[in-house]
C-alpha cells in the first residue's frame, strides 16, 4: 500500500499556504527546493503502442517527467497526444495497449481511471466535469464525497473548499453555483478540486482553449506556482507562446511517435523551433500575406446598443460604432465577455440579445435584418466560435452540413436536388482541403480542424459579402490555422470584407488591417494596422474610458 | 474479398431489416414445428396488414416528432379515440355525409396538434407534458361525446373505404390475376425508378454501386414484392388499407429525404442551436411535425373505426406506445436527428410479426406484452451498442 500520499498532499497544501502567506521569504522556499529535488522521474512511460483497429495511433512512444517540472506535450491534432494520456490515465485499460507506465518507480497497470487516480494521477479535460447547477463546494468533493457515504459533511465539504479555493487564487463563495461563473474560474476549481484529490502529477489537456489572454497568463502562473510548491504537471496546448513561457521541457509527438523532447535552457524552444518539429518541416508565414485591396465601406454599425436578455437593465452592447470595408480584415480584440460575440450576434439577424437598437448600413443602404434568414440574404455569414454547440450538426454528414444554410440554392420548390449538393459538397471539399473520407461521412468524426474547414465551407457557399468569424481557429493545430489564413485572404482578395473576432492576440496582429478593441460592451480604441501592437491593445482595454467611443462615431 | 466486403456494409446498413427476417423464419419455424400451419398465408399476411396499418401510419407521424429532438406525443391513443368519436356520432348517429365527415374529422385532428403544437414550439413548453395533458383531455372529451357508450355499426358505404379488398369480384382467378398485375406494375415503376436515377448518376460522373449489387437488389425486392401480392391475390385480393399506406409512407419518405423542409426537420433535431444560425425557422418545424402528428392520428383513428365496426370508448389505448417503439426499433434516434420513415415501417412491421407470430403460437397476452417491452429494449440496446463501436473503432 502506498501510504504517503496523504503526507504529500498536507504537504503540498501547507508549501501552497506558506507561499500565501509568506510569498517573499526566500529560505522557505529553499526548503521545499531540497525537498523535491529527486532525480528519479516521477512518470516513465516506456515505449508504449497501441492500436486501433487499421490504425497505429501510437508507436513506440516514450515519455519522461521528473518530479517538480513542468512538461509540455505539443503536437498537431490527431497526433495521438490525447490518445497517450488516456493510456497515462486508464481510460484505455492495462492490456489494450503494449508498453510500460512507471510511476514513482512502480509499475502501474491501470484498469480504469480510479485507479490512477487513486495514485494521485489527474487529468482536467478540456470539456470541463463540473455540474453547472451544483455550488462549487458540492462540485469540488463530487464522487469522493466528504463524511460518511450516508451522511455527507457539509460543513467540512465548505470548509475544504474554502481552503482549495484560496490556494487556486479564485475569490468566489463555494456555495456559488458553477453556472453562475466564468469558464476561466470554473478552470480554477477544476484545478482545486485534482488538488482535493491529493494530486500527483497535474495533467491539462488544453486548459487555456477558451480562456482570453488575460486569464490564460493567470491560470500559467498559477502553474508556475505549483511548481515551486513540488507539484509536477504535464501541459498539452497548441498555444506555443504559453508551452514556451511556463514548460521546462516539452515533448513534440508527431504521427503518432515521439519526435524530440526540448529541454528548456538547453535547447532552443523557441515558437518557431518548435513548430518546425510539430509540422515535420519549417512554417516560413504563420500568417500568409495579401495584396492590401481595400475598398468602400461594405457594413456600417451605428450606435449599437443591446441588452442582455436575462437582465433587461444590463446593457452587453453600448453604443457601438464599427465598420468594415470591402477587402479588408478587421479585428475585434477584447477580454473574454466583453461583448464581442454577442455583437456579433445581434447583428447577425439579431440572434442574440433584447432592446437592440441602432443603424446597420449594408453598401450605404440602411437595413433592417429581423432575423437570420434576412440577415443571410443580406449576404452576411457569421461563423460561429463555438462549432460543436452552435454551427454544426455532428451526427449529419459533411454533404448536408455544407448547404444547410443556403438550402434554396440546391433546391427546386422545396425538393432537394442531391446530386448537385453532391457536387457542391465535393467543391468545397476540394477548395479548403478537407480531409475526409467522402462528403458523405458524419462531421463528428471529423478533426477540430477539419470540422472548421466545413463550417467555413458551409458559410462559404452562402457567398457572403460580409464574413464575421468568430474565434475561426480556436482549438485546431498550427497546420489548419495557416490553411484558414489563406481561405481569409482568398475571400478578401475577391472582395468580401471580413470582421475577425479573436483572443489570440498573434493572429489579431497578423491578420488584421484594423482592430477594434472591445472591453465591456463598448469600443474602446481603434488601431490601424501599424499600431496595433500587444501593448496598444492592452493599453486601451485598461484605459476605462468612455470618451474615445464617442470620438469615433463621427468617422 | 471486395464482394464480401459489400456485403457486410449492406448488412450492416440493414441490421433492423435483417433482424425482422430472422424473427419471421424464426417464428415461421416455430409455427412449423407446433403443426400450427404457416406465417405464410393468404389469409396471414392479409391479417398482418389489416392488424398494423394503424401502427404504419402513426409510426410515420411520430418518426417527425422524434426527429425534431427525440420528442414524443403520448397524446395520439386518446386523439384515436377522440376522432373515432366524433366520427361515430357524425356517420352513425347523425348520418352526415361520410365525406363531409371524414374532412371534419381530419379538421379535428389537425386543430387538436395544431393546438398542442403552438405550445410545444412557440412557448416552449415540454413535448412530454403538453402531449401527458392532452392523453388525459383527449380521452376525457371523448368520452363526454360517447356518452361513455361504444357506437356500431358503420354503415358498408363507410366500411368500403378502408376495409375492402381490390379488386372487389367474385372470380378467384380473375382476384389473382389483378393481384398480381399491380404487385407487377408496382415492381415496374420501381425498377424503373432505379434505372433512371442510376443512369442519371452515371451521366453526372457520380460513385454507382456495383452492377451484380444493383441487379440482385432489385430482384430481391421484386421478387417478395411480387410473392406477396401472389398471396393476397389468392384470398380476397388487395386490402385497400394498402393503398393508403402505400401512398402515406411514399409520401412521408420522400418528404423527409428530399425535400427542404424535411431536411429541417433533421437539422433541428440534430442541432438546434446551429439550425437556427443557419437561418431555418425552428419553432416552425417543431410545429409542423406535432400538427402533422395529430393529423395523421386522425387518419389512423378513420381507419381503426372501420376495422374495428366500433367507435368506443376505449380505442386506441397504448396506441401511442406502439408507435414509438415502432419508431425506436427501427432505428430512430431516442435524441433526435436521425431516423428515416422506412425503418419506422420496417419496425412496426416488426411489431406486428411478433404480436401475429406469438398469438399463432397460442402465447397469453400477458407474456406477449413482457415479450414486446424486452424486445423494444434489446433492439434499442443493440441499435446503441452497436454506434457506439463503431465510435470506437475511429
Amino acid at each position: 500500500m502506498r501510504d504517503y500520499g496523504a503526507v504529500s498532499y498536507d504537504y503540498f497544501l501547507i508549501g501552497s499556504f506558506q507561499r500565501l502567506a509568506h510569498a517573499s521569504r526566500p529560505d522557505f522556499d529553499g526548503v521545499i527546493c531540497q525537498m523535491k529535488n529527486e532525480e528519479k522521474p516521477l512518470l516513465e512511460m516506456k515505449s508504449i503502442t497501441k492500436l486501433f483497429p487499421g490504425v497505429k495511433a501510437l508507436d513506440n512512444v516514450s515519455l519522461s517527467v521528473n518530479k517538480g517540472e513542468i512538461h509540455a506535450l505539443v503536437g498537431e491534432n490527431g497526433a495521438g497526444k490525447s490518445t497517450l494520456m488516456n493510456v497515462l490515465s486508464g481510460i484505455y485499460p492495462y492490456g489494450s495497449y503494449t508498453g510500460d507506465i512507471i510511476f514513482e518507480g512502480g509499475v502501474c497497470k491501470f484498469s480504469k481511471i480510479k485507479d490512477s487516480e487513486s495514485l494521485g494521477i489527474v487529468i482536467i479535460h478540456q470539456e470541463l466535469a463540473l455540474v453547472p447547477y451544483m455550488t462549487i463546494g458540492e462540485n469540488m468533493f463530487l464522487g469522493n464525497e466528504r463524511g460518511s457515504s450516508m451522511r455527507i459533511n457539509w460543513d467540512e465539504t465548505y470548509a475544504k473548499t474554502e481552503l482549495l479555493l484560496k490556494i487556486v487564487g479564485l475569490q468566489e463563495s463555494p456555495y456559488i453555483q458553477i453556472k453562475d461563473i466564468g469558464v476561466g474560474k470554473q478552470q480554477l476549481v477544476e484545478i482545486a478540486k485534482a488538488i482535493a484529490k491529493k494530486v500527483k502529477l497535474l495533467i491539462l489537456d488544453e486548459p487555456t482553449a477558451s480562456l482570453n489572454e488575460m486569464d490564460s497568463k493567470k491560470l500559467l502562473d498559477l502553474l508556475l506556482d505549483f511548481k515551486r510548491d513540488g507539484m509536477t504537471s504535464i501541459l498539452i496546448s497548441h498555444k506555443l507562446n504559453e508551452v514556451s513561457y511556463v514548460a521546462d521541457k516539452i515533448t513534440v509527438i508527431r504521427d503518432g511517435a515521439t519526435i524530440e523532447t526540448l529541454e528548456k535552457g538547453v535547447d532552443d524552444i523557441s515558437e518557431s523551433r518548435i513548430i518546425k518539429s510539430m509540422v515535420g518541416r519549417e512554417l516560413t508565414d504563420r500568417f500568409p500575406k495579401r495584396e492590401r485591396n481595400i475598398g468602400e465601406v461594405s457594413l456600417s454599425v451605428e450606435n449599437w446598443n443591446v441588452s442582455s436578455p436575462l437582465q433587461q437593465n444590463r446593457k452587453i452592447c453600448d453604443d457601438v460604432c464599427i465598420n468594415i470595408r470591402k477587402g479588408e480584415v478587421v479585428g475585434i480584440s477584447g477580454l473574454m465577455g466583453s461583448g464581442r460575440t454577442e455583437l456579433a450576434m445581434s447583428i447577425f439577424g439579431r440572434s442574440y440579445g433584447d432592446n437592440i437598437n441602432g443603424k446597420l448600413i449594408i453598401n450605404g443602404k440602411e437595413v433592417q435584418l429581423k432575423n437570420v434568414k434576412q440577415a443571410i440574404s443580406s449576404k452576411l455569414a457569421y461563423v460561429t466560435e463555438d462549432r460543436k454547440e452552435n454551427g454544426l450538426i455532428l451526427e449529419s454528414t459533411i454533404r448536408e452540413n455544407t448547404t444547410l444554410a443556403r438550402m434554396d440554392k440546391i433546391s427546386r420548390n422545396y425538393i432537394i436536388d442531391k446530386d448537385l449538393e453532391i457536387k457542391v459538397a465535393n467543391e468545397y471539399k476540394g477548395k479548403l482541403n478537407t480531409k475526409c473520407s467522402s462528403v458523405e461521412q458524419t462531421v463528428g468524426n471529423l478533426s477540430g480542424g477539419n470540422q472548421q474547414k466545413v463550417l467555413l465551407s458551409k458559410w462559404m457557399f452562402a457567398e457572403p459579402e460580409i464574413l464575421i468569424l468568430d474565434e475561426p481557429t480556436r482549438g485546431i493545430d498550427v497546420g489548419a490555422k495557416h490553411e484558414i489564413y489563406c481561405i481569409i485572404n482568398d475571400l478578401v482578395s475577391e472582395g468580401s470584407a471580413v470582421l475577425m473576432i479573436s483572443s489570440e492576440m498573434p493572429e489579431v496582429l497578423g491578420m488584421c488591417d484594423r482592430v477594434y478593441v472591445m472591453n465591456e460592451g463598448r469600443i474602446v480604441g481603434e488601431l490601424s494596422g501599424e499600431e496595433a501592437t500587444q501593448e496598444a491593445i492592452m493599453a486601451c482595454i485598461l484605459k476605462k474610458d468612455g470618451k474615445q467611443n464617442k470620438e469615433m462615431c463621427r468617422v | 474479398m471486395k464482394a464480401s466486403e459489400n456485403f457486410l456494409n449492406i448488412l450492416k446498413k440493414n441490421t433492423m431489416l435483417l433482424a425482422l427476417v430472422v424473427v419471421v423464419l424464426l417464428f415461421q419455424a416455430l409455427v412449423a414445428i407446433g403443426g400450427k400451419g404457416s406465417m405464410f398465408t393468404p389469409t396471414n399476411i392479409t391479417n398482418l396488414i389489416g392488424q398494423n396499418s394503424y401502427v404504419v401510419i402513426l409510426a410515420t407521424g411520430m418518426l417527425l416528432c422524434i426527429l425534431t429532438g427525440g420528442n414524443i406525443d403520448l397524446s395520439i391513443g386518446s386523439v384515436v379515440a377522440l376522432v373515432g368519436a366524433v366520427a361515430g356520432t357524425l356517420i352513425v348517429n347523425m348520418r352526415v355525409n361520410i365525406y363531409l365527415s371524414i374532412f371534419i374529422c381530419l379538421l379535428i385532428g389537425t386543430a387538436i396538434g395544431a393546438w398542442q403544437g403552438y405550445w410545444i414550439a412557440y412557448r416552449r413548453i415540454p413535448a412530454f407534458i403538453v402531449t401527458l395533458a392532452g392523453m388525459l383531455m383527449w380521452r376525457g372529451v371523448a368520452l363526454i361525446v360517447l356518452n361513455g357508450l361504444t357506437i356500431s355499426p358503420f354503415p358498408q358505404s363507410y366500411l368500403n373505404y378502408f376495409t375492402s379488398f381490390f379488386p372487389n369480384v367474385d372470380d378467384k382467378a380473375a382476384t389473382l390475376a389483378i393481384s398480381l398485375l399491380i404487385g407487377a406494375l408496382a415492381c415496374a415503376a420501381f425498377i424503373a425508378l432505379q434505372i433512371v436515377s442510376r443512369v442519371q448518376k452515371l451521366r453526372k460522373g457520380y460513385a454507382v454501386e456495383g452492377l451484380i449489387g444493383f441487379a440482385a437488389r432489385l430482384a430481391l425486392i421484386s421478387a417478395v414484392t411480387l410473392a406477396s401480392f401472389f398471396m393476397l391475390g389468392s384470398h380476397n385480393g388487395i386490402p385497400v388499407v394498402l393503398f393508403l399506406l402505400a401512398v402515406i409512407v411514399l409520401a412521408y419518405g420522400y418528404f423527409t429525404q428530399n425535400s427542404v423542409p424535411g431536411r429541417h426537420l433533421y437539422a433541428v433535431g440534430g442541432n438546434e442551436k446551429a439550425a437556427a444560425l443557419s437561418g431555418i425557422n425552428t419553432n416552425k418545424a417543431i410545429f409542423f411535425a406535432y400538427t402533422n402528428m395529430a393529423f395523421l392520428t386522425a387518419v389512423a383513428a378513420l381507419v381503426c373505426v372501420a376495422r374495428f365496426n366500433s367507435s368506443a370508448p376505449t380505442a386506441g389505448t397504448n396506441y401511442e406506445m406502439d408507435a414509438i417503439g415502432a419508431c425506436y426499433i427501427g432505428g430512430a434516434s431516442a435524441y433526435g436527428g436521425t431516423g428515416t420513415v422506412g425503418g419506422a415501417v420496417i419496425g412496426a412491421i416488426f411489431m406486428g410479426v411478433l404480436n401475429n407470430g406469438m398469438s399463432i403460437l397460442g402465447i397469453d397476452a400477458n407474456w406477449q406484452r413482457a415479450v414486446k417491452g424486452a424486445v423494444l429494449l434489446a433492439a434499442v440496446i443493440f441499435d446503441v451498442t452497436s454506434k457506439q463501436r463503431k465510435a470506437a473503432l475511429k
